[in-house]
């Protein structure tokens, strides 16, 4: 829908985001009404999935204690985590379906709300065509939502277009590791870390963005281990990198290429390792000949020495991991970026072993197993590709129907608003997704909505997207509904559920459950839990890469996680698989790992005269995401309440800005105007700001489209911009 | 906890706040944080600290006090000041040589870190060393830091003329055996040193 139903500030009024600050009833009922209970289940934010206990009392969450037992974070949490708990109980929570109505919103009882969408899809569905609807998912969703989530697109509404705001995430990592390896997982175990002699951070912001992970490369140090971290800024884990390697925004591949042909050159690599399990070697050592350290360095304004130096440690360590995440990924050479990773892995045998990898650095809370069960526009579950006959059969055999009846692959998330665009997609449903906030080019996300003929949203809370909807369903937060998650390392883990959803809200689930039924299509959805949808994608996944058959709720909870594929053997006693490629074993059929080479390309939105500084963006560590969740808990805004627009001194003299001066950042797209940190921590041809806020604070509005072509990831790590000293001397915050 | 202790490696800390964060959600303190992370010089680096109490051997804060408000445990945890007894004076706030106590004005309370004593003293770990993602604050065992760590604890303090011993220990380059802060611990001075030059 074009228009907003209120004025925006009507709506922020309404339904937030307001700051919440203490538990229910405040601190003082805390100490007079304890917690009945504890829970122990895990935080609802990143990839990392730390164990966490939440107190409970009657319905409410209200606190938190550590989890030293959870093996992976051992009690550590950071600050989002500490304060998770206040997103639960929370005044903006949506406790009814909302419908939109020419006075604003109204709320609705679900018959009424439920009927509407299920009107709505099935007239543009029969005036369009099936695939005039979209599903948009979200990784925050457990792996039973998600599978749901997938059969609800493909075999309810029958449409090919589901994607999800993974695509925002993983989608590079992934495709190379399919590419190279033939099947997408970090391949080490986070215990690996503290074994290696080398690390290499590349693209990670560590310390903010997987805050956990920096006792395990500070263990690595502790045993004498040495740390290389390349990024445009000095991030915190750099403060005690060996090696520091600052490269220009978007040349990440230019110097993963350049330390190739220094170890070709130096004849450093691991022949025996190259000969017995791998393929297409030569012509990668064929493609990096050319990139001789000084032209590495040119173009990423890297050292020539440093990029030596870096390989030599690389190469000649027993044990290197390397650790990459989206600024290595974001890019429209994000796929080639993490094969050229792998490359250097492959070509120096740094693989398949104890403290030896390549590892991505998965961001968001189930974005390893959001895309392995189906809401990826071209997998179904256990991470089979649609396209395969053997998969489609398998798959049409759990869900009872032809494999004719599934779609084929559908467009990616950022191609799904170019198809509303030019019109071809006319409803869109969308669950736990902000793509106007997270999305690239906020103002062609906006326009995209307003062309919308049906805009429905699943949410706990409404989002800026949500603001466009026609009618809003009240979901549920990820500790209302048991599930498993999938963590960064590969780990398959249990969520409980602590509380029922408040007020009128349903279970996500529940919500799918019931538009299938009003579509007709009952018997295809028969769950009445959580573990009967899991016991299906069990079933679905059994024989893929993402084999979850041999892992039960109850086996989760016995090993505190199990690592996939974990096949159902007789017995049931398949330990699961921590560590992947153990012997030089890989995923194809040939059982070989495979080099695949890397060209150079220019970033999508060039450096040019009167563009001639790069922008890129991040997060922030009080901060996740679009921020629907963590834009309402108190003291996480009050770490970070807004964004900067980070400047080295050198860069703010010849502008004249000043630490705190309101600066306007312009690109192709859009302007924006944000107060000045100038630190001496980021390149003088680069600033950056964080992107989690909307409106006008919103770094996507100045970001672009331009799309990896394989993983259709956008390149959010690399704008053109300039900058000037906006007018007045302080900024005025505006929501 | 018995045979734990408290150590601080502001070598690996990344300013993330969990445990400030963290302190404040504790029971005692109702959402007051007791502990403090700051930037050494954001305009030229990303380092950051944190401070927490050091719980003196022989409290300065106790001894500035003129109304008996702070008290030392037999543990050796030097706690908040007294309800009853604190009179807001600000003289330990002046006086710790760490710069820790902070008086909660309209509560009129001198508050600072006392290591989560409820939760110490029940087996469990303070909040902000167990919450902490980088363990810049461990609460842990003699042996597992000499074990883990390359760093070495010391808790001898030298403030010019003046020694504090602590029962927090700080993490320091292998061969110290104190952390030394004024110039004049550095220098060589004698009772026939010009006084011109004094």
């Amino acid at each position: 829908m074009a228009d907003l139903p209120r004025p925006y500030n009507d709506l922020l009024d309404r339904y937030g985001p307001h700051l919440s600050y203490e538990p229910p009833g405040g601190y003082s009922e805390q100490r007079a009404n304890p917690p009945d209970r504890l829970v122990k289940t895990h935080c609802c934010f990143c990839g990392q999935q730390c164990g966490i206990q939440l107190k409970v009392r009657g319905n409410e969450v209200v606190g938190f204690e550590p989890w030293e037992e959870f093996p992976f974070n051992q009690g550590m949490l950071c600050p989002k985590g500490v304060r998770r708990y206040l997103q639960s109980a929370h005044p903006d929570r949506l406790l009814d379906p909302l419908l939109r109505t020419p006075e604003g919103f109204k709320t609705a009882t679900w018959d009424e709300s439920l009927d509407f969408t299920v009107r709505r899809l099935r007239e543009i569905q029969e005036k369009h065509g099936k695939d005039a609807v979209a599903i948009y998912g979200g990784a925050s969703l457990t792996s039973e939502k998600s599978y749901l989530l997938g059969k609800f697109a493909r075999v309810a509404l029958g449409t090919r277009h589901i994607d999800y705001n993974g695509r925002l995430c993983m989608v590079s990592a992934g495709t190379a590791y399919k590419l190279a390896f033939g099947v997408d997982r970090s391949p080490n175990p986070w215990a690996d870390i503290p074994k290696a002699q080398v690390i290499f951070v590349i693209g990670a912001n560590i310390a903010e963005c997987a805050p956990i992970t920096t006792q395990y490369i500070w263990r690595c140090r502790d045993a004498g281990g040495r740390l290389i971290v390349a990024d445009p800024r000095m991030t915190p884990i750099t403060r005690n990198a060996d090696l520091y390697l600052p490269l220009r925004p978007g040349t990440d591949l230019a110097l993963l290429m350049g330390m190739l042909h220094v170890v070709l050159r130096d004849n450093l690599q691991d022949q025996d390792f190259i000969a017995a399990h791998t393929s297409g070697f030569e012509q990668v050592a064929e493609s990096v000949r050319a990139w001789d350290p000084e032209r590495a360095a040119r173009i990423t304004g890297v050292p020539p020495e440093a990029i030596e130096k870096a390989a030599h440690w690389i190469a000649e360590a027993e044990r290197a991991i390397t650790l990459h995440a989206r600024g290595l990924e974001h890019q429209s050479k994000g796929v080639e970026n993490c094969l050229a990773v792998i490359n250097l892995s492959l070509a120096t045998g740094n693989i398949g072993r104890e403290g030896a990898g390549c590892m991505m650095v998965t961001g968001q809370g189930n974005g390893q197993g959001g895309r392995e069960h189906g809401q990826k526009c071209d997998q179904l579950p256990g991470q089979r590709s649609i396209s395969d006959p053997a998969a489609r059969e398998h798959v049409a055999k759990v869900w009872g129907i032809t494999p004719e009846e599934i779609p084929q692959a559908g467009l990616s998330a950022v191609e799904i608003m170019e198809a509303i665009h030019r019109g071809e997609i006319k409803a869109l449903l969308s669950i736990c997704f902000n793509p106007l906030v997270s999305l690239p080019d906020a103002h062609y996300v906006r326009e995209a909505l307003s062309k919308l003929e049906f805009f429905g949203v699943v949410d706990f809370f409404l989002s800026e997207t949500a603001h466009h909807a026609d009618v809003v369903l009240a979901g549920s937060l990820q500790e209302e509904e048991e599930g498993i998650v999938c963590s960064a390392e590969g780990r398959v883990i249990h969520i409980q559920k602590a509380v029922d959803p408040p007020g009128n809200a349903w279970t996500d689930s529940r919500i799918y459950i019931e538009l299938a039924r009003r579509l007709g299509k009952e018997k295809y959805f028969p769950y009445t839990s959580s573990r009967q949808i899991y016991d299906e994608l069990r079933e679905a996944s059994r024989g893929g890469h993402a084999d979850y058959s041999g892992i039960t709720y109850e086996k989760i909870d016995q090993n505190m996680g199990v690592f996939w594929p974990c096949p159902d053997v007789p017995g049931g006693d398949h330990p699961g698989t921590p560590r992947l490629f153990e012997g030089g074993r890989f995923f194809h059929p040939d059982g070989k790992a495979r080099f695949v080479v890397t060209d150079w390309r220019e970033s999508g939105d060039p450096i040019a005269e009167d563009f001639p500084i790069f922008l890129t963006t991040g997060r922030v560590v009080s901060q996740y995401l679009s921020g629907t969740q963590t834009r309402r808990i108190g003291p996480l805004v009050d770490q970070f309440p807004g964004p900067r627009v980070e400047i080295h001194p050198r860069l703010a003299q010849e502008h004249g800005i000043v630490d705190g001066d309101p600066v306007t950042v312009t690109t192709r797209r859009d302007a924006m105007t944000v107060p000045a940190l100038v630190v001496r921590t980021i390149r003088p041809d680069t600033v950056f700001i964080a992107y989690h806020w909307p409106g006008n604070r919103s770094a996507n509005k100045l970001t672009h489209r331009t799309l990896d072509p394989r993983s259709k990831i956008p390149e959010f790590k690399v704008s053109a911009c300039r900058i000037e000293k906006a007018p007045g001397s302080g900024l005025r915050v505006v929501r | 906890m018995f045979g734990y202790e408290f150590y601080i490696d502001p070598e690996r800390c990344i300013g993330c706040q969990a445990c400030i964060n963290a302190c404040a959600e504790c029971d005692t303190h109702r959402g007051v944080p007791m502990i403090t992370v700051d930037f050494l010089d954001r305009a030229n680096s990303i380092a950051t600290v944190p401070a927490i109490c050091m719980h003196c051997d022989d409290p300065t804060c106790a001894e500035v006090c003129p109304a008996d408000a702070i008290k030392k445990g037999e543990d050796g945890v030097v706690q908040s000041a007294l309800k009853p007894r604190c009179v807001a004076c600000n003289n330990c706030v002046l006086a710790c040589p760490f710069g820790i106590p902070k008086m909660m004005t309209k509560l009129e309370l001198m508050m600072k870190c006392d290591m989560c004593y409820d939760r110490t003293s029940v087996g469990k770990r303070p909040m902000c060393a167990t919450v902490c993602p980088s363990q810049a604050l461990a609460y842990v065992t003699p042996e597992t830091i000499a074990r883990e760590r390359r760093e070495k604890p010391v808790n001898v303090f030298r403030f010019g003329n003046e020694t504090v011993t602590t029962k927090v220990f700080m993490m320091v380059p292998p061969g110290e055996t104190a952390v030394t802060v004024d110039v004049v611990d550095f220098m060589w001075e004698t009772p026939e040193t010009p006084e011109t030059w004094r």
